[in-house]
């Protein structure tokens, strides 16, 4: 088994800690199946100036801890065939934004020592704060994970502001008020709405513009979010395919988890 | 955040995206620190064909770094280990640790803080 990045930096008060669905996230990722897959699409062409030689940009929405982007930066010459790669990740929380920085560049240098300097590592870009992909570039993004807030709840919780990740702001907190923020924050990790799809619908819709023209997503869902009507409505789009590629083993409970695969096919 | 962050993207209000004065975001009061990153000529090869070019130039300029040739390198520009350094050194060994992110179009400011740009928006513009 590939080694799974270190969190012991991060604090949890605010910041989803790593559980089964990121577990799933990570064994699907390094499946055999789907890293062949991954390798294909993204391996390099026979001369210098290749077309395919361009290093993929790998983007995660939401990555709290940071734990699977960390994971699949590290992994890339297992996952995509190459360790020229770029990843950033986004988060509504500023405190996901750091812990995320540290473990991916922590993955990074762990797991891809050399003692030879030219040979290729992969690169963190950054972390940003934001809402899923609305900072990015349209069609920039080959490889997009989300593991979303999928558990269904009465509300959604409304999107944090600016001000609310001021550093300077929370600082000068009362305690119960900095307790009322982090029950706040958390609930942005898990709540997601009707049918626990409100998040994933809005990612979903981004998808066709925010993809390049070989790009790939994978996002999680619970058997609540009702995944079959999912992949179909996906294919229904022109040219877009979605297929279950990783499933966890739990076949009673509530919580049975799948990573979709949405593609240009 | 290292520089190349910025040719991946743009104004977080819908209605910039599709305006070319979106991109690139502008740099104001940027603080910069330099941070070691083994040089490696392949990638930077390998990242040259993702990056927008008139975007990355306009971005170099306003950074002060020296001018980028006016067209992107291909062929044997490719083999010019002076043009790699000088890329490897603006878009992976630079931070940008605190200052501003400009929009062209609507004006809206996204600050930097500790390397972290916030993209979160007010609720007016969501």
């Amino acid at each position: 088994m590939l080694p799974t990045p270190d969190t012991s930096h991060v604090s949890f008060d605010t910041i989803y800690e790593p559980s089964e669905d990121s577990y799933l996230f990570l064994d699907t990722l390094a499946s055999l199946s789907e890293s062949q897959w991954l390798s294909e699409r993204f391996q390099k062409g026979t001369s210098p100036d290749s077309a395919s030689n361009a290093v993929p940009l790998v983007v995660e929405a939401g990555t709290g801890s940071g734990v699977v982007l960390g994971f699949v930066a590290a992994q890339s010459q297992k996952i995509f065939g190459r360790q020229d790669v770029l990843t950033l990740g986004t988060d509504v929380n500023r405190n996901a934004c750091k812990a995320t920085r540290e473990t991916v560049s922590t993955a990074i240098a762990t797991e891809q020592k050399s003692p030879e300097p030219s040979t290729l590592k992969t690169v963190h870009i950054s972390s940003v704060t934001g809402d899923l992909c609305s900072p990015l570039r349209p069609g920039s993004v080959d490889v997009l994970l989300f593991n979303p807030p999928y558990v269904p709840t009465e509300e959604l919780p409304r999107l944090p502001t600016a001000a609310e990740n001021d550093p300077a702001v929370s600082e000068s907190m009362s305690r119960s008020a900095k307790f009322d923020q982090d029950t706040y924050f958390l609930s942005l990790t898990y709540a997601g709405g009707a049918d626990g799809m409100e998040t994933t619908n809005r990612l979903l819709d981004a998808i066709p513009g925010v993809l390049s023209d070989r790009g790939v997503a994978y996002v999680l869902l619970c058997k609540q979010n009702k995944p079959e009507d999912v992949k179909e409505q996906i294919r229904n789009w022109v040219g877009w395919n979605a297929e279950t590629v990783g499933s966890s083993g739990m076949q009673a409970g509530w919580e049975k988890l799948v990573i979709v695969r949405i593609w240009r096919s | 955040m290292k520089i190349i962050t910025v040719n991946f993207v743009t104004c977080a209000v819908k209605e910039c995206k599709t305006s070319p004065s979106s991109f690139p975001l502008h740099f104001h009061d940027a603080e910069l620190e330099l941070q070691e990153v083994d040089f490696q000529p392949e990638f930077i090869r390998n990242v040259i064909p993702r990056i927008d070019w008139e975007g990355l130039r306009a971005t170099a300029n306003e950074l002060g770094f020296p001018s980028l040739p006016e067209s992107k390198p291909e062929g044997e520009a490719l083999n010019n280990e002076q043009t790699l350094k000088d890329l490897h050194r603006l878009l992976l060994e630079t931070q940008v640790m605190d200052g501003k992110l400009v929009c062209g179009n609507c004006g809206h400011e996204y600050v930097i803080k500790e390397g972290i740009a916030n993209f979160l928006l007010p609720s007016h513009l969501v």
